[in-house]
């Protein structure tokens, strides 16, 4: 019955959950028992790119899912991928322990380069992996409460949320810049040693972090599912095309809207757990606003309001990009412009939207 | 000053605070022991000085069909959306039986407590197919963890057949609202009232842009509705408003100008002068 109504008449998703799973066998084979002399060897280079896209995957489809089925458009996402980043980094800072430049096994480097005393009191409990990882989602999803329910209890939609949550993740990059913080100022954290004692450069790490982002993007996108295809995701395609007749039946839509969005700060901040470790480094950049409107863009291009499109988008810009900045460094910009120009006149429903038109004409 | 005048106000000692105050219990039946199911009581609304409701004095009785007319700018949309929840009056009470107070609620808890709107411009859900569209009208726990895990029972079921039956739309149940006729997306809006099990219905302009058809099928649909529930309608159309109405309420200018049957109305001469009189 639940199969039925996660899978059924949702055969891009299905396809799109095997190729991950493959993905989540496969990449691990190729990359450790294939010899680097086999044509089908995997770089390790390739599998932390490849990892890094299934963190911006995750983040996409946090967004679609506000975005595509409440019509909520939000340009600040980067700033929970950026907290639950800077839990998992703080983690990993704390993980360090005496094997810093200074070799001060209570203070990160950047503290005792700055003379602080002591830890703050917002790093405890940080060299704990579980209590790191409840941050990971609490953190982002506190804010998400608070600023969504401040937001949607005043009945901000549409282009002035959008620009609050620009706001809002500038506000937060200008204080993470700040040295006074204690979050390492504009370097942020990085020089990671270990996870869970396993050391963060080797290759086996990497490997194993790439099939855990695997196997949570599945998970997240199931779970998503679940929510679009329940009750409850009807009333949010109620509320997003016609809310005052949504409110005027009954629903308390601010409710609805802030649930979603908190949902949907926790996926980006696992997302951004997920990524930290496996880059290396967490710093302010990840909450320049620009960052947070390419991911948008993802969305756009890969089909908004389809779930597995917001995952075809994020692999489809983010290869495209690693590929011009390699090849063609100087036409990134011009391709990325152009990208974005097309889809929006050729393809309104994003990448997605080509497979269904066709399928729409053979059912014709 | 305004600080002054809320804080005052939140400090009365008449009254508990607003969020101390359980919500109204809807399950118990609305007190209409004097006959009225619903009060209008000297309601003003201002909008930057103009005044959209000026002391408006109405009572409908409940089981009535009853029709509001008014040229427009009269404020029959401004009195619908202070029943409903959505505008707060600047004077003025509104009670819905005798003891609940419209005022003090939400427009989730009007609506949940019982009376339903119909929009001017049909609104319905236009990417839900037309039985996702009624079943997320129905009157049940709107809660939204509720509805994460909510599954149809067969009893709403066949409410929702039963509804699909009353409004005319069986053999349009699975297409998408959007799909819709401009007629059928009035009556998908009605059903979509009735999923609610109001004792009110508000319906606006039910019949704007209908065939003459469709607009016949729409008045015996309101005149079966009546009784069991009160119907207020808000209409244009004379020859509508004729064909159903017992008692008419003529706006004009924000405050009722006549009140009384539909051969009373029309031989009122102040309603000839700002109403009927322009038809004519």
């Amino acid at each position: 019955m639940l199969t039925r109504r996660l899978f059924l008449s949702d055969w891009g998703g299905m396809a799109v959950l095997v190729l991950l799973l493959a993905m989540a066998v496969a990449v691990p084979y190729a990359n450790l028992v294939l010899p680097p002399e086999s044509p089908w060897h995997l770089s390790t280079y390739w599998v932390a790119l490849i990892g890094k896209f299934l963190t911006f995957a995750l983040l996409a489809l946090a967004i679609d899912l506000i975005w595509g089925y409440a019509g909520i458009l939000s340009l600040g996402h980067g700033a929970f991928f950026g907290l639950g980043g800077y839990a998992m980094g703080m983690y990993l800072t704390r993980q360090i322990g005496d094997r810093g430049v200074y070799g001060n096994p209570e203070l990160p480097d950047f503290m005792v380069f700055l003379s602080y005393e002591s830890l703050p009191w917002y790093w405890w409990g940080f060299d704990m992996f579980w209590f790191a990882m409840l941050m990971v989602v609490l953190v982002p999803g506190l804010l998400a409460l608070v600023f969504g329910w401040l937001a949607f209890r005043s009945r901000v939609t549409g282009v002035y949320f959008a620009i609050i949550t620009q706001a809002l993740v500038f506000a937060l990059m200008l204080a993470f810049f700040r040295n006074e913080m204690g979050f390492g100022g504009n370097n942020g954290l990085t020089d990671f040693k270990d996870i869970l004692g396993f050391p963060v450069q080797a290759r086996e790490t990497r490997v194993a972090l790439f099939v855990i982002s695997a196997l949570v993007l599945i998970l997240a996108y199931i779970a998503s599912r679940f929510i679009v295809t329940s009750r409850f995701g009807r009333v949010l395609i109620a509320v997003r095309d016609a809310e005052s007749r949504a409110r005027f039946s009954g629903y308390r839509v601010e409710h609805y809207k802030v649930w979603l969005f908190v949902f949907s700060a926790m996926l980006a901040g696992i997302a951004g757990a997920l990524y930290v470790p496996q880059v290396g480094i967490i710093n302010p950049g990840e909450f320049a606003p620009l960052r947070s409107i390419e991911a948008v863009l993802w969305v756009a291009v890969g089909g908004r309001g389809s779930l597995f499109g917001a995952i075809i988008g994020a692999f489809a810009v983010n290869g495209a990009k690693t590929w011009f900045t390699t090849a063609h460094p100087e036409v990134w910009l011009f391709a990325l412009g152009a990208l974005f120009v097309l889809v929006t006149l050729f393809l309104p429903r994003g990448l997605v939207g080509i497979f269904r038109r066709r399928r729409r004409e053979d059912d014709a | 000053m305004s600080v002054l005048r809320n804080t005052r106000e939140a400090m009365r000692r008449d009254r508990v605070f607003g969020f101390l105050q359980p919500e109204p219990d809807f399950a118990l039946p609305v007190d209409t022991s004097h006959g009225a199911i619903l009060y209008v009581d000297d309601v003003s609304v201002r909008f930057d000085g103009f005044l959209a409701l000026n002391r408006l004095n109405l009572s409908v009785d409940e089981g009535e069909l009853r029709c509001i007319i008014g040229p427009n700018g009269a404020g029959k949309t401004t009195m619908m959306d202070v029943i409903t929840g959505k505008t707060r009056p600047d004077e003025g009470r509104v009670f819905f039986g005798q003891s609940i107070d419209l005022l003090s609620l939400d427009e989730y808890q009007i609506a949940r407590g019982g009376i339903g709107r119909k929009f001017q411009k049909p609104t319905v859900f236009e990417a839900l197919s037309v039985f996702d569209n009624l079943e997320l009208s129905m009157a049940s726990d709107k809660g939204a963890w509720k509805t994460l895990f909510h599954r149809l029972t067969p009893e709403q079921r066949t409410r929702i057949d039963e509804v699909l039956q009353i409004v005319g739309l069986q053999e349009q149940r699975a297409r998408m609202a959007g799909a819709l006729s401009h007629g059928q997306k009035q009556w998908l809006e009605i059903g979509m009232l009735l999923m609610q099990n109001p004792r009110v219905l508000l319906v606006d302009e039910p019949v704007a842009g209908m065939t003459g058809d469709e607009t016949e099928r729409t008045a015996e649909l309101l005149l079966s509705l009546a009784g069991g529930h009160t119907v207020i309608v808000v209409e244009h159309d004379m020859a509508f408003v004729r064909s159903i109405a017992r008692r008419v309420t003529v706006l004009h200018q924000g405050s009722v100008l006549a009140e009384g049957s539909m051969n009373q109305i029309q031989s009122d001469p102040k309603v000839i002068e700002v109403y009927l009189g322009e038809e004519a």
